[in-house]
């Protein structure tokens, strides 16, 4: 059958079961939008396409699907790096599609003309430029496959003006051939024996759970293992929600803003067994002084992960979907008790730790604490919501504070940091969940990068609890001139004339405010049971820091662990 | 430490620059990068030579660019038994008075000259790295005025083609 290729698109995306898209029309991918209409197929305008490709980023986030993004040629295309870089950071599976000039017009600095292809290279895991009707159906099915295989992450597709308008006798692909490209699932069951083996001498084991745990929708699997050996356990920022947060072997999250416990386990330990992690800076510190005493074991998909950071002694190269059943198995079959695999001693001191040094706060009692508005959300919502966030003190926060319960409950920018992620990502994860809470905590400065999607928000009716965590000033760039810079507080005060309450309601979103503490309780309540949007601006002390901190470049065990306000 | 990979790509637009782009981005050094089509039309074949700091940071690299969709096959020739050439033209001043002592450097080189007139003459010559080095600095006398290398190139003896390393 004769179809445009405009339609082609829409036909493919129906084949690869995507049920929503996110994106912004302009001239170059009009034909395309016109397809859109015609088969009415599922759409959402947001006000910016950055907004577009985060809430397609959140969207993939809370199910595990592909999300998917459209955008113009040139600036509507440039408008998207920011979202890619974010899902490569934090291997995301994205499909981005932009419109590209006509084929005749490319290379020649033609009206909102940008190579596209070649400003994404390095924050894609493959990109497209098709000039050809004939690629088209080809490209759809390897973008949507490469995407979503091995270790996921964002391919762009960059489809020029013509080739929407030109047709074709559409047949879609059954199969891919990708000479270069292997998806690899099982790896070399012998390894696991080894891990078995290292497991079971050692005397101070740790378990550290990062991003590929959630990605990968292991997380039973990884509480199994936990169930059966009662090792500690440590999360990244990414692996949170993977273990229950209040579940006793968990010693919550390692690193930079890394609890006392995590800590201080990372540093004794003489077995750290990373599941789905990539050691990320700021979980290692100087990597020559992380986990000094310890035998490293690193399970990952991705070959490329393993030993640039932090050196492997043993490495299992696999899907987790693939190692961390088999890993079960092989625990089972050895019938040890707990305490044989984790000595009573160690357990002892870790939780020791624990009790010893919780998280601290620098306030004097009676003032409106973050950590208390976090708690609050967590207890009301039973740490069954979906929470997101943007980036600052009150994403460590959130990270130290909610008690999450699931997996993909927590939706964050962890590598690139992205501030302005968090409210369209919420509003691409509310999209897809609709009998779920889904809660954004944000701050003063990260809501006002892309605020403009309140009014995607309010347009589409979505329950979106926005908590604004407004101290006032930048908050970690803020901490870090207290604590580094000599008080030198350049520019990062955001004290101005902006009322976030109005500015909720100017775009159809409610505002309520809270000014003191015993206001909190009832705003938060209300605001959790109120219909559609809400925004709720909860004004707070600018001094108070997030803690422990391990300044950059120090040990783990070397923590500041108490406020150091002057 | 300096190792040669021999890096089998779908011959696709683009695909040198990705391969160059990751390694540079990655702030791995290359020594040189040389591109051709091979046996098979879809694809080319690229070979480079890299230094880097030791085996672990060589397993970056090739772990890195086997991620590129478009790699087909990295191997690593640094200790097979292979030979290695690298074609190089160079430009040298040439007068009547010391043309015959060039033509001497030439032959002793094996060199070949392929175009002469009266101020200069191009000598082209194809060996490994280390002959068309000393050439060039014998050739410095004379007075070089350009030179254009091609970058190594490899291949390994006996039977085993790279594709089936």
């Amino acid at each position: 059958m004769k179809m445009l290729g405009a339609e082609v698109v829409i036909e493919c995306l129906k084949a690869e079961e995507v049920d929503i898209v996110f994106g912004y029309p302009g001239g170059a991918v009009l034909t395309l939008y016109d397809a859109l209409f015609k088969t009415d197929f599922p759409h959402i305008l947001t006000r910016h396409e950055q907004g577009a490709v985060h809430a397609a980023d959140g969207y993939a986030r809370a199910t595990g699907k592909t999300g998917v993004c459209f955008a113009t040629s040139g600036p509507g295309g440039t408008n998207l790096v920011t979202g890619i870089a974010t899902a490569y950071m934090d291997s995301i599976p994205l499909v981005a599609i932009t419109g590209q000039v006509g084929v005749s017009l490319i290379g020649k600095d033609s009206f909102q003309e940008a190579d596209i292809c070649g400003i994404t290279t390095p924050i894609t895991k493959h990109n497209y430029l098709v000039k050809k009707i004939q690629d088209l159906p080809g490209v759809m099915k390897e973008a949507f496959y490469i995407a979503r295989t091995g270790r996921p992450g964002p391919v762009l597709i960059d489809i020029s003006k013509d080739v929407f308008n030109d047709t074709l006798d559409f047949v879609y692909p059954e199969t891919v051939c990708l000479r270069g490209y292997r998806s690899l699932f099982a790896g070399d069951s012998n390894q696991i024996d080894l891990v078995i083996e290292s497991l079971e001498k050692a005397e101070k084991p740790v378990i550290f759970v990062g991003g590929g745990v959630n990605i990968s929708g292991t997380s039973e699997e990884m509480r199994k293992v936990i169930n059966l050996t009662g090792i500690p356990v440590i999360a990244s920022l990414m692996g949170l929600g993977c273990i229950p947060s209040d579940a006793p072997e968990h010693l919550g999250m390692v690193g930079m803003h890394g609890t006392y416990a995590a800590n201080m386990a990372t540093m004794d330990c003489d077995l750290l067994m990373g599941i789905g992690v990539r050691f990320d800076d700021r979980v290692t510190s100087l990597v020559q002084n992380f986990a000094p005493k310890a035998t490293i074991i690193h399970f990952d998909i991705d070959p490329a992960e393993v030993n640039k950071n932090v050196r492997a002694d043993l490495k299992v190269i696999g899907d987790l979907r693939w190692s961390l059943p088999l890993l079960c198995e092989k625990i089972a079959e050895r019938s040890l008790t707990k305490k044989q695999w984790a000595k009573a001693e160690w357990v002892d001191l870790v939780q020791e730790w624990k009790r010893e040094k919780p998280l601290a706060s620098s306030l004097p009692a009676g003032g409106i604490r973050p950590q208390t508005v976090i708690e609050k959300v967590s207890e009301l919502t039973q740490g069954e919501a979906i929470i997101v966030t943007d980036v600052g003190q009150h994403q460590m926060w959130t990270a130290q504070s909610y008690n999450f319960n699931t997996q993909r409950s927590f939706l964050t920018s962890g590598g690139l940091g992205t501030m302005g992620y968090g409210l369209p990502a919420a509003i691409g994860a509310q999209i897809t969940l609709p009998e779920k809470d889904v809660v954004l905590f944000t701050g003063d400065g990260s809501i006002m990068m892309n605020c403009q999607e309140l009014a995607t928000l309010a347009d589409n009716g979505l329950p979106v609890k926005i908590i604004v965590m407004n101290n006032q000033v930048l908050g970690m760039v803020n901490q870090w001139q207290r604590m580094f810079y000599g008080k030198r507080y350049s520019h990062s005060s955001t004290k101005g004339c902006t009322d976030f309450v109005k500015l909720a309601e100017a775009m159809g979103v409610a505002g309520l405010r809270v000014t003191k503490s015993e206001e909190l309780n009832i705003v938060l309540e209300k605001a959790l049971k109120m219909e559609g949007p809400v925004l709720v601006d909860v004004l707070l002390p600018e001094t108070e820091d997030v803690l422990p901190m391990v300044a950059p470049g120090g040990r783990l065990d070397q923590m500041v662990l108490r406020g150091i306000i002057g | 430490m300096k190792y040669i990979l021999a890096v089998l790509v779908e011959n696709r637009p683009g695909v040198l620059t990705h391969i160059s782009g990751l390694i540079s981005r990655r702030a791995f050094n290359i020594e040189s990068i040389a591109a051709g089509p091979t046996e098979e039309v879809d694809t080319t074949r690229i070979t480079i030579g890299v230094e880097v700091e030791d085996e672990f940071e060589l397993e970056q690299v090739v772990n890195q660019l086997s991620k590129l969709v478009n790699v087909i096959k990295i191997a690593n020739i640094t200790y097979v038994d292979s030979i290695q050439r690298e074609l190089a033209l160079i430009k040298v001043r040439a007068n009547k008075a010391n043309r015959s002592d060039l033509v001497d450097v030439v032959e002793i080189f094996r060199a070949k000259i392929v175009d002469v007139n009266r101020e200069t003459l191009v000598v082209e010559l194809s060996g490994e790295e280390s002959k068309i080095d000393a050439l060039c600095e014998v050739l410095t006398d004379f007075g070089i005025l350009e030179i254009v290398r091609t970058g190594r190139i490899a291949i390994s003896r006996g039977p085993v083609p790279a594709k089936d390393m």
